[in-house]
């Protein structure tokens, strides 16, 4: 099973990866956001997938899922979505702005 | 107690209070009188000191300055020492008295000049004095900056700022070499103290970082000292005041490389490297300087050329007079000895001369209007004392008696004969050269003496080329050249007055093994008809016929090509450096940020990738996975085609509503690996993102209408399949190096630590609290950031904000 994330986390990286190096503000967003939900599966699965029942005490189960890398991916993704908001005003208030989205043509100044 | 430390501040504390005294004085009184008091309170405290160290004593004090790191400022006053301690006071009162006449005091910004003046004559003392190789270091800076100022004292014109730039740069990289010269030679003896290197000589001379210490030490001085290649910054440093050309360029500053050789040759001395670098260098600074003397039209170009020549001289002469560290003692010690005799000798005449000299053409310049050769002549009965000060100069800078530079350079020829005949270091086939290397400069210093004279106060008056009426000088500005020229003839029928009481303790502290009885130490200017007196009087003859036929061969200076002279290749190296850095700067730096992606990744992949590689970190294991179930396998296979939709869609909203769709799977992955939490969040989270990503872009146009796909670029595909193999390999590896159990389950015992039942929320409220609260903060200033957006944004629509 862990092997089998990994590969899928790779193929997320390599997909955002690709997105993020296109031309388009909202693909680089869109490549941004399957980037993070590889991370937070990468941090999932290398806690040990399988381990246990869910991290409630008082039900019927005794033994758990590794409960920090959960505690970790919710605060992860909380921030990543802080983030992603951000970005995506931005985003629409460049193109409002400057009247494009293609980062072949945001290079800033030429003296910089 | 003495106040040597005092008399290195007492230059900076002068500094400081100079602007005052120029607000309260200017104009009715010139502040050279005030700043004038410095140099000659430390002339005379200095003079005082001559008997103490002529009976060997020496004088150090120390005050604390940094002393957890044992930098103190330790002053060390030896017969070394004292010879440039006097020559900087002594020059610096004579030059500050003839500034008073020079500068004048309504037109010049006479409170920078002289602060300037006295930062350099503190850095000066201070370098002379210090112990510290550290201290010595900061006061060697000084000097570079405060000369740096002093070359563009007139900032407005662009030879100056020319100059300066490239004194500073010349010189800056030979403090920097030096450092690092110093801080080997304090690493090779534990101590930044300059008596216990000295002590410690062994410990240098057996170490593996000998060679790279005194090379860079070297370059220090070399550059310091206008020696050959690096003399191009002093011709046009000339672009300073007259009296700053004086004093700086002609007997203080360019001498702190002879100080640094001299005052290292105990510890250096004594190798074949030493010797042949130093005076070889010195030999090679000896002729070219003086064959480029003799080319120069300006006369101030004409005295930094022959400057440069006498450095070289004092350079050779250290470095021939190195070899006798090699002898210990003996017979052929002292005959080495002798040469360094005569470089701390002639060190002395130099700066008598010389800087008589400049101060000449300095007048010469102010009365006429003019320092060129081609305008200037017959000025021997307008200017009479500028022209006897001249000839006095001149002649004892060519080496004719009666003054002192005929003694220096019987001294010299003594010495490269010899060198000659006691060959060291394989010098049997090259030690027949060096004489012949030395009078033939000798030859072309007595053309541009000549020139010096004849050029300019012979000849035919010409009255209409030159801008004022020529006039004898006011005799305040005649005084400090005068006193010059005095001690040239003085020194020359009592040099061992100069000998017994200066020059042999110096020499004493430049070769400490010796002893004084072993040497005949009388300075004679007749010896008898030898060997020595035949060479000067063929320099006369031969330089005689050759200025009297300059015409003639003048044109040789032009068959070698403009493009191969050292200023030529300063300037194609200054400006190939500037194209080149802007070309690559240019070439890496496109402002695109798909290029600087693609660096970032494709050193992520090299870096990872080679390090996995290396340290054969992978191993491809499945004994700890668990076992893969139908549901997980749709879900993987549904998540796979939602990741490919959002890279493939033609439109925007495709590309959202598929991006979704992967964070909805995603939560049910959550689910399935028990994290019930992460589930809910997810599914809110994007939820919102969704209907932000539609919110924010619904007022936007159908971007991609008319490119139906993302166009496909081969270095994108492999950067990204690398970035996904290395993400892979690496979780692959990881997962299968698990070393140490996990931390959970302290947390597992929530309940009884914190009353709660749900880990997950019990360590991120609880164990974990700091966590939240930072990420609220996030949140927060999220917030506030996409409400500023927007509301600029509104803004914007009006009058540009």
């Amino acid at each position: 099973m862990e092997t089998l994330i990994s590969i899928l986390v790779g193929l997320f990286f390599s997909i955002g990866t690709y997105l993020v190096l296109s031309k388009s503000l909202i693909r680089i967003i869109l490549g941004t956001s399957i980037i993070s939900h590889g991370v937070n599966l990468l941090i999932l699965t290398m806690g040990g997938l399988k381990t246990g029942g869910p991290p409630l005490l008082g039900g019927i189960n005794t033994t758990f899922t590794d409960s920090l890398p959960q505690a970790l991916i919710l605060t992860a993704i909380v921030i990543n979505f802080a983030v992603t908001a951000l970005f995506l005003v931005l985003s629409y208030r460049t193109y409002k702005t400057v009247g494009t989205d293609d980062m072949d043509q945001l290079r800033g100044n030429k003296d910089e | 107690m003495s106040l040597l430390p005092f008399m290195i501040f007492l230059p900076f504390i002068f500094a400081i209070l100079t602007p005052f005294i120029y607000k309260m004085v200017t104009p009715r009184i010139h502040t050279g009188w005030f700043v004038v008091i410095v140099p000659l309170t430390v002339f005379l405290y200095l003079l005082q000191y001559i008997p103490v160290i002529s009976n060997g004593n020496t004088i150090s004090q120390s005050l604390p300055w940094v002393p957890s790191l044992n930098i103190n400022l330790t002053t060390y006053l030896d017969g070394l020492a004292l010879i440039f301690g006097l020559l900087i006071s002594g020059v610096g009162a004579l030059v500050v008295l003839y500034s008073i006449y020079y500068m004048s005091r309504e037109r010049e910004a006479l409170h920078n000049f002289y602060v300037y003046m006295l930062l350099f004559m503190g850095a000066m003392l201070g370098l002379v004095f210090s112990d510290n190789i550290l201290v010595l270091y900061v006061f060697w800076e000084l000097t570079s900056i405060s000369s740096f100022l002093l070359i563009a004292y007139w900032y407005q014109r662009k030879n100056s700022r020319y100059g300066a730039l490239k004194s500073m740069l010349i010189t800056i990289f030979g403090g920097l070499a030096m450092l690092s010269g110093l801080i080997m030679l304090s690493m090779m003896t534990d101590t930044y103290s300059i008596r216990e290197i000295l002590s410690k000589v062994h410990a240098v001379t057996e170490h593996s970082l000998f060679p790279p210490a005194m090379i860079l030490l070297l370059l220090g001085a070399f550059t310091k000292s206008a020696q050959f290649p690096f003399s191009i910054w002093l011709p046009d440093a000339m672009e300073a005041p007259t009296p700053i050309s004086a004093y700086l360029h002609s007997a203080t500053m360019v001498k702190a490389g002879i100080y640094l050789v001299a005052r290292f040759t105990p510890v250096f001395g004594g190798s074949s490297e030493w010797f042949w670098i130093v005076s070889g260098v010195g030999i090679i600074t000896l002729i070219y300087g003086s064959i480029n003397a003799v080319n120069q039209k300006d006369l101030k170009a004409l005295l930094a050329y022959s400057t440069i020549s006498q450095l070289g001289l004092i350079m050779s002469l250290l470095g021939l007079g190195s070899a006798s560290m090699y002898f210990g003692h003996g017979d052929e010690s002292t005959v080495y000895a002798f040469a360094v005799l005569a470089a701390l000798f002639h060190l002395i005449n130099h700066s008598t001369f010389k800087g008589s000299l400049f101060m000449v053409i300095g007048i010469i310049d102010h009365e006429t209007g003019t320092r060129d050769i081609r305008k200037l002549g017959g000025l021997m009965s307008l200017m009479p004392i500028s022209f006897t000060l001249t000839i006095i100069g001149s002649f004892s800078m060519a080496g004719l008696p009666p003054f002192n530079g005929y003694l220096s350079k019987e001294m010299f020829f003594t010495s490269v004969l010899t060198a000659a005949e006691n060959p060291v270091f394989g010098m049997k086939t090259f030690g027949m050269i060096i004489p012949w290397v030395a009078w033939i400069a000798s030859v072309f210093t007595f053309i541009y003496c000549m020139i010096l004279v004849f050029k300019t106060f012979t000849g035919k008056h010409r009255p209409e080329k030159i801008d004022k009426v020529a006039h004898e000088a006011p005799i305040g500005m005649l005084i400090p050249p005068i006193i010059l020229a005095v001690l040239v003839i003085v020194i020359f029928f009592f040099p061992n007055v100069v000998s017994k009481n200066i020059l042999q303790p110096a020499l004493m502290a430049v070769l400490p093994g010796l002893s004084l009885s072993e040497m005949d130490v009388t300075i004679k200017p007749w010896h008898g008809w030898n060997m020595e007196l035949y060479m000067t009087i063929g320099v006369i003859i031969v330089g005689s016929i050759m200025y009297k036929f300059i015409k003639r061969w003048m044109f040789l200076y032009d068959v070698l090509p403009k493009s191969l002279s050292l200023n030529h290749l300063y300037n194609r190296l200054l400006e190939g450096s500037e194209r080149a850095s802007l070309k690559v700067t240019n070439r890496y730096m496109t402002g695109s940020i798909r290029d600087y992606l693609v660096y970032i990744f494709g050193f992520f992949i090299l870096v990872l990738g080679s390090s996995l590689l290396f340290s054969k970190g992978f191993t491809m294991q499945y004994a700890n996975n668990a076992e893969v179930s139908i549901y997980e396998g749709v879900l993987i296979i549904a998540m796979v085609i939602s990741a490919f939709a959002v890279l493939l869609s033609k439109s925007r909203l495709t590309a959202i509503i598929a991006l979704g769709s992967l964070g909805y799977l995603v939560s049910l992955f959550f689910i399935i690996f028990r994290a019930p939490d992460l589930a809910l969040t997810q599914i809110v989270v994007e939820t919102v993102t969704a209907a932000l990503f539609l919110l924010c872009f619904y007022h936007l146009p159908e971007l991609r209408k008319e490119v139906s796909r993302i166009s496909f670029k081969m270095t994108n595909f492999i950067i990204s399949l690398g970035v996904g193999v290395i993400v892979t390999l690496l979780a692959m590896s990881a997962n299968n190096h698990r070393l140490f159990a996990s931390i959970s389950g302290f947390f597992e015992d929530s309940y009884t630590l914190a009353g709660a039942k749900n880990i997950v929320n019990a360590i991120l409220v609880d164990f974990r609290g700091l966590d939240t609260m930072l990420e609220i903060l996030v949140l927060s200033i999220a917030g506030l950031g996409v409400y500023t957006l927007i509301k600029l944004q509104l803004a914007g629509r009006g009058p540009k904000e």
